[in-house]
């Protein structure tokens, strides 16, 4: 990836320009005339309420636009009126699937401001905290896609996982979505008494119930059918749309932050990052499942690294970033997700500006869906993974 | 408005009507944020509302007689559940599932939420907690259920007192009648009050 193609091609307007008109052949009365066609706001297939308007030439599509903002509610405006400790509580819900990755990166911006020494055992909790937050994220989408594309089943499977991952987040944070566990200097309180042992087994069994997900979705011939060679996206155009995670990873680029840019003690472990070959939907479910297999490696290994030590450091009653900016991003579930804090002194922030994943990612739809046609749009939405609160903040 | 709204039905024949419709009530979600992924958990196998006899998999509003607010209503989504509700016919219930939905959530001081679906739209349950658990869920519909199961529609019609979940059923809504007439008794009290300080 050293040099960008930024070609012409890579601009919506100018993608596959082959013939796109569909026409019947002897039948030349037949009206194959432009139209305007609105998935959403609520349309199941968004996964909330992304608007997308197609304009259509009889089964392709000519031009797709996507509508945002049905979902802004208005974030970085509202953290300006919130001291450290209620931001954590806010961003947790912009991206509703990785609550504590989110929560993660404030508290690592306001550590970068104060300097702040954070003990090894509770960035070790942080990280397997963060790791089961993406296997979670993870099998909600893996079971959506499936959905989406007219198989029930995968849904439940996924669901029976999370209930058992969330029941097992839940003993230690008191949240079964919304974890808040992460402050300044550290995370709230110890882990309960036995939760490695549990978090060991669910690994385990979480591991040998993935075959199930290769054998039902993954192998699946009708599965196959609609994915492969739909909606491949070339690296240097996901590059230049700033797409990251698991839809750039699928395209053949190794770029996660934990790599790349390690944060927490990520240096210290090995984290593979799996990659797939043509940037096509399959390729992109594949690297989600693949994902979920690394992020359970990644688990085994803090499992023996973690050891005592104090969870947090003492903080004021009133935590107050000094004044200046930094810049912190980590690597969210659906891709990178950056933090920048702007303080003047006070307890609250002067400003705070969010890079999310899910709307560098939303942007390269209208090249995707360009010149494909209407039943595959379905596909293709689903497979470049975005939450619309991450979208619309 | 259909017979079934407008004349009152003999007991015998409301209780069997009644009944039916509880337990065949065709759920359309109306996921917005992250309630939704709760609401999915619930209809998803450890919690399992259908067993309850929700169905969420109406096509649409138009086959749908429970409507499930699951998240943050935002001013540019709101014409949009206004005429979702709309479409949906009579008997029609609402649930406002969570905080955001309930008043508005953590977005309390935010610029582009719509404090509470209620201002849009009449709730008949509203279950609090940010994201509430499933199993709250689940409470709701069975406190709908137990409302439709004594409920005489042409009542309904002029009535939609909400339940409110977590509460002793002294916080519910009054009818606008008798709200009203309260707020008057109220003023007046206050005015006798004044009056009485400075004749």
């Amino acid at each position: 990836m050293s040099d960008l193609d930024t070609s012409e091609k890579i601009l919506p307007g100018t993608a596959p320009a082959e013939d796109v008109i569909f026409q019947l052949e002897g039948d030349a009365d037949f009206d194959t005339g432009e139209m305007s066609l609105s998935i959403g706001p609520a349309h199941p297939a968004t996964h909330g309420v992304l608007r997308v308007v197609l304009d259509m030439d009889g089964e392709r599509i000519r031009e797709a636009r996507p509508v945002i903002g049905y979902m802004h509610r208005g974030f970085e405006k509202l953290a300006e009126y919130r001291d450290y400790r209620q931001i954590m509580a806010l961003t947790n819900r912009h991206d509703w699937l990785s609550g504590f990755c989110n929560e993660l990166g404030v508290a690592l911006a306001v550590e970068k401001m104060m300097e702040m020494e954070v003990p090894d055992r509770a960035q070790w909790i942080r990280m397997l905290l963060a790791e089961w937050n993406r296997v979670l994220n993870h099998l909600m989408f893996i079971g959506s896609y499936a959905l989406e594309l007219g198989a029930i089943t995968p849904m439940f499977y996924a669901f029976r996982e999370r209930e058992d991952i969330q029941f097992l987040l839940e003993s230690a944070t008191g949240g079964r979505l919304h974890f808040t566990y992460n402050q300044p200097g550290g995370v709230k309180i110890d882990l309960p008494k036995g939760f490695l042992r549990e978090s060991a087994r669910l690994v385990d069994e979480t591991r040998s119930r993935l075959s199930d997900y290769v054998d039902l979705v993954l192998g699946n011939e009708i599965f196959q059918a609609r994915t492969k060679g739909i909606g491949a996206l070339p690296p240097e155009v996901a590059l230049a749309y700033g797409v990251t995670g698991p839809t750039l990873q699928a395209t053949g680029v190794p770029e996660d932050s934990r790599v790349t840019e390690p944060y927490l003690k990520y240096g210290e472990i090995d984290v593979r990052v799996p990659t797939g070959d043509n940037g096509d939907s399959f390729d992109r479910f594949a690297v989600l499942l693949g994902r979920v297999e690394a992020s359970l490696e990644v688990i085994d290994q803090i499992h023996d690294h973690i050891g005592p030590g104090p969870v947090n450091t003492k903080l004021p009653k009133m935590v107050k970033a000094p004044e200046g900016f930094t810049y912190v991003r980590t690597e969210n579930p659906l891709g990178q997700l950056g933090y920048y804090l702007h303080s003047d002194g006070s307890k609250n922030p002067w400003r705070f500006k969010m890079r999310t994943p899910s709307f560098s990612n939303v942007q390269v739809l209208p090249y995707l869906l360009e010149g494909q046609l209407m039943p595959d749009a379905v596909a293709i939405l689903g497979s470049v993974f975005f939450v619309v609160g991450d979208v619309d903040r | 408005m259909g017979v079934m709204e407008s004349v009152e039905l003999p007991k015998p024949l409301k209780f069997v009507f009644n009944w039916g419709r509880k337990y065949s009530l065709w759920a359309f979600n109306f996921g917005l944020a992250c309630c939704a992924i709760e609401f999915i958990a619930a209809s998803a196998a450890r919690h399992d509302f259908i067993r309850l006899g929700v169905i969420p998999f109406a096509h649409g509003p138009r086959q749908a007689d429970l409507l499930m607010v699951s998240g943050t209503l935002t001013d540019k989504m709101a014409p949009a559940i206004k005429r979702l509700y709309d479409e949906m016919p009579e008997p029609k219930y609402v649930v406002s599932f969570g905080s955001c939905a309930n008043c508005g959530g953590p977005y309390w001081d935010s610029y582009s939420v719509t404090k509470g679906v209620d201002q849009i739209i009449p709730v008949d349950v509203y279950v609090p907690g940010c994201p509430p658990r499933p199993e709250a869920l689940l409470e709701g519909i069975v406190a709908l259920q137990d409302r439709i199961q004594n409920e005489s529609l042409p009542q309904r019609m002029e009535d939609r007192r909400p339940i409110i979940l977590g509460t002793d059923g002294q916080l519910h809504a009054l009818p606008a009648a008798e709200a009203a007439a309260k707020a008057a008794e109220a003023d007046a009290e206050v005015r006798r009050q004044v009056e009485g300080v400075r004749p």
